[in-house]
Protein backbone atom coordinates (compact mmCIF):
# COMPACT_ATOMS: atom_id res chain seq x y z
CA UNK A 1 0.00 0.00 0.00
CA UNK A 2 1.58 3.28 -1.09
CA UNK A 3 0.71 6.09 1.33
CA UNK A 4 2.21 8.90 -0.80
CA UNK A 5 0.34 7.85 -3.94
CA UNK A 6 -2.90 7.38 -2.04
CA UNK A 7 -2.57 10.87 -0.54
CA UNK A 8 -1.90 12.24 -4.01
CA UNK A 9 -5.07 10.53 -5.20
CA UNK A 10 -7.08 12.02 -2.36
CA UNK A 11 -5.64 15.45 -3.11
CA UNK A 12 -6.66 15.19 -6.73
CA UNK A 13 -10.29 15.53 -5.63
CA UNK A 14 -9.63 18.92 -4.04
CA UNK A 15 -6.99 20.74 -1.97
CA UNK A 16 -7.17 19.47 1.60
CA UNK A 17 -5.79 19.89 5.09
CA UNK A 18 -3.70 17.13 6.62
CA UNK A 19 -6.52 16.34 9.00
CA UNK A 20 -8.98 15.75 6.15
CA UNK A 21 -6.49 13.53 4.38
CA UNK A 22 -5.97 11.40 7.50
CA UNK A 23 -9.72 11.10 8.04
CA UNK A 24 -10.39 9.96 4.46
CA UNK A 25 -7.36 7.67 4.42
CA UNK A 26 -8.48 5.96 7.63
CA UNK A 27 -12.06 5.67 6.35
CA UNK A 28 -11.20 4.00 3.07
CA UNK A 29 -7.71 2.53 3.31
CA UNK A 30 -6.60 2.37 6.93
CA UNK A 31 -9.35 0.54 8.76
CA UNK A 32 -6.98 -2.01 10.26
CA UNK A 33 -4.09 0.44 10.57
CA UNK A 34 -4.94 4.14 10.84
CA UNK A 35 -2.38 6.58 9.51
CA UNK A 36 -0.52 8.46 12.28
CA UNK A 37 -0.72 12.25 12.00
CA UNK A 38 3.06 12.39 12.01
CA UNK A 39 3.24 10.23 8.92
CA UNK A 40 0.66 12.38 7.13
CA UNK A 41 2.68 15.56 7.62
CA UNK A 42 6.03 13.87 6.97
CA UNK A 43 4.63 12.47 3.71
CA UNK A 44 3.17 15.84 2.70
CA UNK A 45 6.55 17.49 3.44
CA UNK A 46 8.33 14.98 1.19
CA UNK A 47 5.75 15.36 -1.56
CA UNK A 48 6.10 19.14 -1.27
CA UNK A 49 9.91 18.93 -1.42
CA UNK A 50 9.59 16.81 -4.60
CA UNK A 51 7.20 19.29 -6.20
CA UNK A 52 4.22 16.91 -6.23
CA UNK A 53 2.06 18.97 -3.87
CA UNK A 54 2.06 22.67 -3.05
CA UNK A 55 1.18 24.02 0.42
CA UNK A 56 -1.16 27.01 0.45
CA UNK A 57 -0.86 30.11 2.60
CA UNK A 58 -1.11 29.67 6.36
CA UNK A 59 -4.75 30.24 7.18
CA UNK A 60 -5.80 32.29 10.20
CA UNK A 61 -7.00 30.39 13.25
CA UNK A 62 -5.85 28.08 15.99
CA UNK A 63 -4.17 24.69 15.83
CA UNK A 64 -1.30 23.32 13.78
CA UNK A 65 -3.33 22.29 10.74
CA UNK A 66 -3.70 25.60 8.95
CA UNK A 67 -2.26 24.80 5.53
CA UNK A 68 -4.25 23.42 2.65
CA UNK A 69 -2.25 21.24 0.25
CA UNK A 70 -2.94 21.06 -3.51
CA UNK A 71 -1.63 18.53 -6.01
CA UNK A 72 0.71 19.91 -8.71
CA UNK A 73 0.94 18.89 -12.37
CA UNK A 74 3.95 16.71 -11.51
CA UNK A 75 1.95 15.01 -8.76
CA UNK A 76 -1.04 14.52 -11.03
CA UNK A 77 1.13 12.91 -13.68
CA UNK A 78 2.74 10.53 -11.19
CA UNK A 79 -0.63 9.52 -9.77
CA UNK A 80 -2.16 9.11 -13.24
CA UNK A 81 0.67 6.81 -14.31
CA UNK A 82 0.42 4.72 -11.15
CA UNK A 83 -3.36 4.41 -11.41
CA UNK A 84 -3.42 3.26 -15.00
CA UNK A 85 -0.68 0.62 -14.83
CA UNK A 86 -1.07 -2.94 -13.58
CA UNK A 87 1.08 -3.97 -10.66
CA UNK A 88 3.31 -7.03 -10.64
CA UNK A 89 0.99 -9.96 -10.01
CA UNK A 90 1.95 -11.61 -6.76
CA UNK A 91 0.14 -13.07 -3.79
CA UNK A 92 -1.26 -10.69 -1.18
CA UNK A 93 -1.55 -7.61 -3.34
CA UNK A 94 -5.24 -7.27 -2.73
CA UNK A 95 -4.77 -4.05 -0.77
CA UNK A 96 -3.15 -2.38 -3.79
CA UNK A 97 -5.83 -3.70 -6.15
CA UNK A 98 -8.47 -2.49 -3.73
CA UNK A 99 -6.93 0.97 -3.40
CA UNK A 100 -6.74 1.42 -7.15
CA UNK A 101 -10.36 0.41 -7.62
CA UNK A 102 -11.62 2.71 -4.86
CA UNK A 103 -9.54 5.67 -6.03
CA UNK A 104 -10.59 5.18 -9.65
CA UNK A 105 -14.27 5.21 -8.63
CA UNK A 106 -13.76 8.13 -6.26
CA UNK A 107 -12.24 10.19 -9.06
CA UNK A 108 -14.71 9.17 -11.74
CA UNK A 109 -12.18 7.10 -13.70
CA UNK A 110 -12.87 3.75 -15.27
CA UNK A 111 -12.36 1.14 -12.57
CA UNK A 112 -13.58 -1.45 -15.09
CA UNK A 113 -10.74 -0.57 -17.42
CA UNK A 114 -8.23 -0.90 -14.60
CA UNK A 115 -9.65 -4.29 -13.59
CA UNK A 116 -9.44 -5.49 -17.21
CA UNK A 117 -5.81 -4.34 -17.39
CA UNK A 118 -5.02 -6.13 -14.16
CA UNK A 119 -6.84 -9.25 -15.34
CA UNK A 120 -4.69 -9.31 -18.49
CA UNK A 121 -1.52 -8.97 -16.39
CA UNK A 122 -2.62 -11.81 -14.12
CA UNK A 123 -3.48 -14.09 -17.03
CA UNK A 124 -0.18 -13.32 -18.71
CA UNK A 125 1.64 -14.40 -15.54
CA UNK A 126 -0.56 -17.50 -15.31
CA UNK A 127 0.41 -18.41 -18.88
CA UNK A 128 4.09 -18.12 -17.95
CA UNK A 129 3.59 -20.34 -14.90
CA UNK A 130 1.59 -22.86 -16.98
CA UNK A 131 4.50 -23.04 -19.45
CA UNK A 132 6.90 -23.51 -16.54
CA UNK A 133 4.95 -26.60 -15.50
CA UNK A 134 5.89 -28.30 -18.78
CA UNK A 135 9.48 -28.61 -17.54
CA UNK A 136 10.91 -31.71 -15.93
CA UNK A 137 11.05 -30.53 -12.35
CA UNK A 138 8.23 -31.45 -9.98
CA UNK A 139 9.48 -28.70 -7.65
CA UNK A 140 8.83 -26.17 -10.42
CA UNK A 141 5.40 -27.68 -10.98
CA UNK A 142 4.47 -27.36 -7.31
CA UNK A 143 5.82 -23.81 -7.04
CA UNK A 144 4.01 -22.84 -10.24
CA UNK A 145 0.79 -24.40 -8.89
CA UNK A 146 1.13 -22.32 -5.73
CA UNK A 147 1.43 -19.15 -7.77
CA UNK A 148 -1.39 -20.16 -10.12
CA UNK A 149 -3.88 -20.79 -7.33
CA UNK A 150 -3.07 -17.47 -5.65
CA UNK A 151 -3.41 -15.61 -8.93
CA UNK A 152 -6.69 -17.40 -9.55
CA UNK A 153 -7.94 -16.22 -6.17
CA UNK A 154 -7.09 -12.63 -7.16
CA UNK A 155 -8.92 -13.10 -10.44
CA UNK A 156 -12.02 -14.34 -8.65
CA UNK A 157 -11.85 -11.21 -6.52
CA UNK A 158 -11.44 -9.09 -9.69
CA UNK A 159 -14.54 -10.76 -11.20
CA UNK A 160 -16.60 -10.20 -8.06
CA UNK A 161 -15.46 -6.60 -7.79
CA UNK A 162 -16.24 -5.96 -11.46
CA UNK A 163 -19.77 -7.23 -10.82
CA UNK A 164 -20.10 -4.97 -7.77
CA UNK A 165 -18.63 -1.77 -9.24
CA UNK A 166 -21.91 0.16 -9.41
CA UNK A 167 -22.64 -0.49 -5.72
CA UNK A 168 -19.07 0.26 -4.69
CA UNK A 169 -19.18 3.51 -6.68
CA UNK A 170 -22.23 4.61 -4.69
CA UNK A 171 -20.41 3.94 -1.41
CA UNK A 172 -17.17 5.77 -2.21
CA UNK A 173 -18.74 8.80 -3.88
CA UNK A 174 -21.54 9.39 -1.37
CA UNK B 1 -8.07 -1.31 -61.64
CA UNK B 2 -10.83 -0.13 -59.38
CA UNK B 3 -11.88 -2.58 -56.76
CA UNK B 4 -15.05 -1.99 -54.87
CA UNK B 5 -14.75 -2.33 -51.10
CA UNK B 6 -17.89 -4.41 -51.27
CA UNK B 7 -16.15 -7.14 -53.27
CA UNK B 8 -12.84 -7.30 -51.42
CA UNK B 9 -12.77 -7.30 -47.66
CA UNK B 10 -9.28 -7.59 -46.24
CA UNK B 11 -10.58 -8.74 -42.88
CA UNK B 12 -12.29 -11.76 -44.37
CA UNK B 13 -8.94 -13.11 -45.54
CA UNK B 14 -6.77 -12.12 -42.57
CA UNK B 15 -8.34 -14.35 -39.96
CA UNK B 16 -9.60 -17.89 -39.90
CA UNK B 17 -12.77 -17.00 -37.99
CA UNK B 18 -14.51 -13.67 -37.50
CA UNK B 19 -17.65 -12.46 -35.82
CA UNK B 20 -18.81 -9.02 -36.92
CA UNK B 21 -21.44 -7.17 -34.96
CA UNK B 22 -23.15 -10.44 -34.05
CA UNK B 23 -26.44 -10.29 -32.16
CA UNK B 24 -28.51 -13.19 -30.88
CA UNK B 25 -31.43 -13.33 -28.49
CA UNK B 26 -33.41 -16.07 -26.80
CA UNK B 27 -36.97 -14.78 -27.04
CA UNK B 28 -36.92 -11.30 -25.54
CA UNK B 29 -33.59 -11.88 -23.78
CA UNK B 30 -30.50 -10.63 -25.66
CA UNK B 31 -27.50 -12.98 -25.36
CA UNK B 32 -25.20 -11.22 -27.83
CA UNK B 33 -25.56 -7.50 -28.61
CA UNK B 34 -23.05 -6.77 -31.38
CA UNK B 35 -20.08 -9.04 -30.63
CA UNK B 36 -16.88 -8.65 -32.65
CA UNK B 37 -14.07 -11.19 -32.58
CA UNK B 38 -11.22 -12.24 -34.87
CA UNK B 39 -9.28 -15.49 -34.48
CA UNK B 40 -6.08 -16.32 -36.37
CA UNK B 41 -5.28 -19.74 -37.76
CA UNK B 42 -3.51 -21.94 -35.21
CA UNK B 43 -4.45 -19.68 -32.33
CA UNK B 44 -5.73 -21.04 -29.03
CA UNK B 45 -8.22 -18.48 -27.78
CA UNK B 46 -9.90 -18.51 -24.37
CA UNK B 47 -13.36 -16.94 -24.19
CA UNK B 48 -14.09 -15.98 -20.59
CA UNK B 49 -16.91 -14.20 -18.84
CA UNK B 50 -19.48 -14.56 -16.09
CA UNK B 51 -22.39 -17.00 -16.30
CA UNK B 52 -25.03 -15.76 -18.71
CA UNK B 53 -22.66 -13.28 -20.37
CA UNK B 54 -23.15 -14.87 -23.80
CA UNK B 55 -19.86 -16.76 -24.18
CA UNK B 56 -21.43 -20.13 -25.05
CA UNK B 57 -23.86 -18.42 -27.42
CA UNK B 58 -20.90 -16.78 -29.13
CA UNK B 59 -19.21 -20.18 -29.51
CA UNK B 60 -22.42 -21.66 -30.96
CA UNK B 61 -22.67 -18.80 -33.47
CA UNK B 62 -18.99 -19.11 -34.48
CA UNK B 63 -19.44 -22.87 -34.92
CA UNK B 64 -22.56 -22.54 -37.08
CA UNK B 65 -24.77 -24.23 -34.49
CA UNK B 66 -26.83 -21.05 -34.11
CA UNK B 67 -27.52 -18.55 -36.88
CA UNK B 68 -27.14 -14.98 -35.56
CA UNK B 69 -30.14 -12.64 -35.76
CA UNK B 70 -27.82 -9.85 -36.94
CA UNK B 71 -24.22 -9.57 -38.05
CA UNK B 72 -21.85 -11.85 -39.90
CA UNK B 73 -19.82 -14.96 -39.16
CA UNK B 74 -16.85 -15.66 -41.43
CA UNK B 75 -14.83 -18.86 -41.62
CA UNK B 76 -11.83 -19.22 -43.90
CA UNK B 77 -12.92 -16.26 -46.02
CA UNK B 78 -16.54 -17.35 -46.46
CA UNK B 79 -19.78 -16.34 -44.80
CA UNK B 80 -21.21 -18.94 -42.42
CA UNK B 81 -24.30 -17.11 -41.21
CA UNK B 82 -25.89 -17.09 -44.66
CA UNK B 83 -25.60 -20.88 -45.12
CA UNK B 84 -28.71 -22.99 -44.70
CA UNK B 85 -28.99 -25.64 -41.99
CA UNK B 86 -27.74 -28.47 -44.24
CA UNK B 87 -24.72 -26.46 -45.37
CA UNK B 88 -23.87 -25.48 -41.81
CA UNK B 89 -24.24 -29.10 -40.73
CA UNK B 90 -21.78 -30.15 -43.44
CA UNK B 91 -19.34 -27.41 -42.42
CA UNK B 92 -19.49 -28.54 -38.78
CA UNK B 93 -18.84 -32.15 -39.79
CA UNK B 94 -16.01 -31.36 -42.23
CA UNK B 95 -14.15 -28.52 -40.56
CA UNK B 96 -15.02 -28.37 -36.87
CA UNK B 97 -14.58 -30.58 -33.82
CA UNK B 98 -16.39 -30.21 -30.52
CA UNK B 99 -15.79 -30.97 -26.86
CA UNK B 100 -18.40 -30.11 -24.26
CA UNK B 101 -18.66 -30.38 -20.49
CA UNK B 102 -21.15 -33.23 -20.11
CA UNK B 103 -22.94 -36.08 -21.81
CA UNK B 104 -21.19 -36.17 -25.11
CA UNK B 105 -20.57 -39.88 -25.57
CA UNK B 106 -23.21 -42.18 -27.02
CA UNK B 107 -23.74 -44.68 -24.18
CA UNK B 108 -24.62 -47.61 -26.46
CA UNK B 109 -21.31 -47.37 -28.35
CA UNK B 110 -17.84 -48.41 -27.20
CA UNK B 111 -15.21 -45.74 -26.64
CA UNK B 112 -13.55 -46.48 -30.01
CA UNK B 113 -16.89 -46.36 -31.82
CA UNK B 114 -17.58 -43.00 -30.19
CA UNK B 115 -14.24 -41.67 -31.40
CA UNK B 116 -14.81 -43.08 -34.89
CA UNK B 117 -18.26 -41.49 -35.16
CA UNK B 118 -17.25 -38.27 -37.02
CA UNK B 119 -15.30 -40.37 -39.54
CA UNK B 120 -18.23 -42.73 -40.08
CA UNK B 121 -20.58 -39.77 -40.55
CA UNK B 122 -18.07 -38.42 -43.07
CA UNK B 123 -18.41 -41.62 -45.10
CA UNK B 124 -15.22 -43.48 -44.13
CA UNK B 125 -15.38 -47.29 -44.07
CA UNK B 126 -15.96 -48.71 -40.58
CA UNK B 127 -12.66 -50.62 -40.41
CA UNK B 128 -10.66 -47.58 -41.52
CA UNK B 129 -12.53 -45.30 -39.14
CA UNK B 130 -11.90 -47.61 -36.19
CA UNK B 131 -8.23 -47.96 -37.07
CA UNK B 132 -7.79 -44.19 -37.14
CA UNK B 133 -9.77 -43.87 -33.92
CA UNK B 134 -7.51 -46.35 -32.12
CA UNK B 135 -4.40 -44.24 -32.85
CA UNK B 136 -5.87 -41.55 -30.64
CA UNK B 137 -6.15 -43.88 -27.67
CA UNK B 138 -2.37 -44.27 -27.65
CA UNK B 139 -1.85 -40.58 -28.19
CA UNK B 140 -4.06 -39.61 -25.25
CA UNK B 141 -2.81 -42.33 -22.90
CA UNK B 142 -6.04 -44.37 -22.77
CA UNK B 143 -5.04 -47.31 -24.93
CA UNK B 144 -6.68 -49.92 -22.69
CA UNK B 145 -10.13 -48.34 -22.88
CA UNK B 146 -11.12 -48.84 -26.54
CA UNK B 147 -13.83 -51.41 -25.89
CA UNK B 148 -15.32 -49.82 -22.77
CA UNK B 149 -18.68 -48.10 -22.87
CA UNK B 150 -19.04 -44.60 -21.44
CA UNK B 151 -20.70 -45.87 -18.25
CA UNK B 152 -17.52 -47.81 -17.48
CA UNK B 153 -15.26 -44.77 -17.78
CA UNK B 154 -14.33 -42.14 -15.18
CA UNK B 155 -15.09 -38.48 -15.88
CA UNK B 156 -11.50 -37.80 -16.92
CA UNK B 157 -11.43 -40.86 -19.20
CA UNK B 158 -14.72 -39.82 -20.80
CA UNK B 159 -13.32 -36.34 -21.48
CA UNK B 160 -10.22 -37.82 -23.13
CA UNK B 161 -12.43 -40.01 -25.33
CA UNK B 162 -14.52 -36.94 -26.17
CA UNK B 163 -11.33 -35.02 -26.98
CA UNK B 164 -10.19 -37.84 -29.27
CA UNK B 165 -13.56 -37.70 -31.02
CA UNK B 166 -13.29 -33.92 -31.38
CA UNK B 167 -9.87 -34.18 -33.02
CA UNK B 168 -10.02 -37.48 -34.95
CA UNK B 169 -11.16 -35.93 -38.24
CA UNK B 170 -8.36 -33.31 -38.08
CA UNK B 171 -10.72 -30.34 -37.84
CA UNK B 172 -9.54 -26.85 -38.70
CA UNK B 173 -11.14 -25.62 -35.48
CA UNK B 174 -11.84 -27.32 -32.18
CA UNK B 175 -14.63 -25.69 -30.19
CA UNK B 176 -14.37 -26.60 -26.51
CA UNK B 177 -17.07 -25.41 -24.09
CA UNK B 178 -15.97 -25.81 -20.45
CA UNK B 179 -14.11 -29.03 -21.31
CA UNK B 180 -12.80 -29.45 -17.76
CA UNK B 181 -15.85 -28.08 -15.97
CA UNK B 182 -16.84 -31.41 -14.45
CA UNK B 183 -13.30 -32.58 -13.58
CA UNK B 184 -11.09 -32.15 -10.52
CA UNK B 185 -8.07 -29.84 -10.83
CA UNK B 186 -5.49 -32.52 -11.57
CA UNK B 187 -7.61 -34.39 -14.15
CA UNK B 188 -8.63 -31.10 -15.73
CA UNK B 189 -4.98 -30.16 -16.07
CA UNK B 190 -4.23 -33.48 -17.78
CA UNK B 191 -7.08 -33.02 -20.25
CA UNK B 192 -6.01 -29.44 -21.02
CA UNK B 193 -2.39 -30.47 -21.51
CA UNK B 194 -3.48 -33.20 -23.94
CA UNK B 195 -5.84 -30.83 -25.76
CA UNK B 196 -3.26 -28.08 -26.18
CA UNK B 197 -0.44 -30.45 -27.14
CA UNK B 198 -2.55 -32.21 -29.78
CA UNK B 199 -3.87 -28.92 -31.16
CA UNK B 200 -0.37 -27.45 -31.45
CA UNK B 201 1.02 -30.57 -33.10
CA UNK B 202 -1.78 -30.60 -35.67
CA UNK B 203 -2.03 -26.81 -36.12
CA UNK B 204 -5.67 -26.88 -34.97
CA UNK B 205 -7.24 -23.58 -34.01
CA UNK B 206 -9.00 -23.82 -30.63
CA UNK B 207 -11.86 -21.71 -29.30
CA UNK B 208 -12.03 -22.51 -25.60
CA UNK B 209 -14.95 -21.25 -23.51
CA UNK B 210 -14.13 -21.33 -19.82
CA UNK B 211 -14.77 -19.44 -16.61
CA UNK B 212 -11.64 -20.95 -15.01
CA UNK B 213 -8.51 -18.77 -15.19
CA UNK B 214 -6.21 -21.79 -14.84
CA UNK B 215 -7.81 -23.31 -17.96
CA UNK B 216 -7.65 -19.99 -19.83
CA UNK B 217 -3.92 -19.86 -19.04
CA UNK B 218 -3.37 -22.65 -21.57
CA UNK B 219 -4.52 -20.32 -24.36
CA UNK B 220 -2.39 -17.85 -26.33
CA UNK B 221 -4.89 -15.06 -25.75
CA UNK B 222 -8.13 -14.41 -23.94
CA UNK B 223 -11.19 -12.28 -24.48
CA UNK B 224 -13.97 -11.53 -22.02
CA UNK B 225 -17.64 -11.60 -22.99
CA UNK B 226 -19.61 -9.18 -20.88
CA UNK B 227 -23.26 -8.30 -21.42
CA UNK B 228 -23.18 -9.79 -24.90
CA UNK B 229 -20.12 -7.84 -26.07
CA UNK B 230 -16.49 -8.94 -26.45
CA UNK B 231 -13.61 -7.14 -24.70
CA UNK B 232 -10.04 -7.95 -25.63
CA UNK B 233 -7.51 -7.98 -22.82
CA UNK B 234 -4.16 -6.53 -23.79
CA UNK B 235 -1.33 -6.92 -21.28
CA UNK B 236 0.29 -3.58 -20.33
CA UNK B 237 3.82 -3.00 -19.02
CA UNK B 238 4.02 -3.72 -15.30
CA UNK B 239 4.95 -1.13 -12.71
Amino acid sequence: MSVPLTLLGLLEREPSHGYDLKRDYDTFFGRAKPLPFGQVYATLARLSRDGKVAPGEVEPGDGPDRKRYAITEVGKQEFETWLSEPVEPEPHLQTVLFSKVVLALMLGRSAQQYLDTQRAAHLQRMRELTDLKRGESMIDVLLADHGLFHLEADLRWIDMTAARLPLLAEVVTS
Amino acid sequence: MNVSPATVDVRSTSYLIEARDVAYNFGETPALRGANLSISEGEILAVMGPSGSGKSTLLHCLAGILAPKRGEIWFSGERVDTLNENERSKLRRDAFGFVFQFGQLVPELTAEENVALPLLLGGLRRSDALERARRWFDRLGISDLERRRSGELSGGQQQRVALARGLVAHPKVLFADEPTGSLDSLTGELVMELLVTAARQDGTTVVLVTHEPRVAAYANREVVVRDGLVSSLVPQPLT
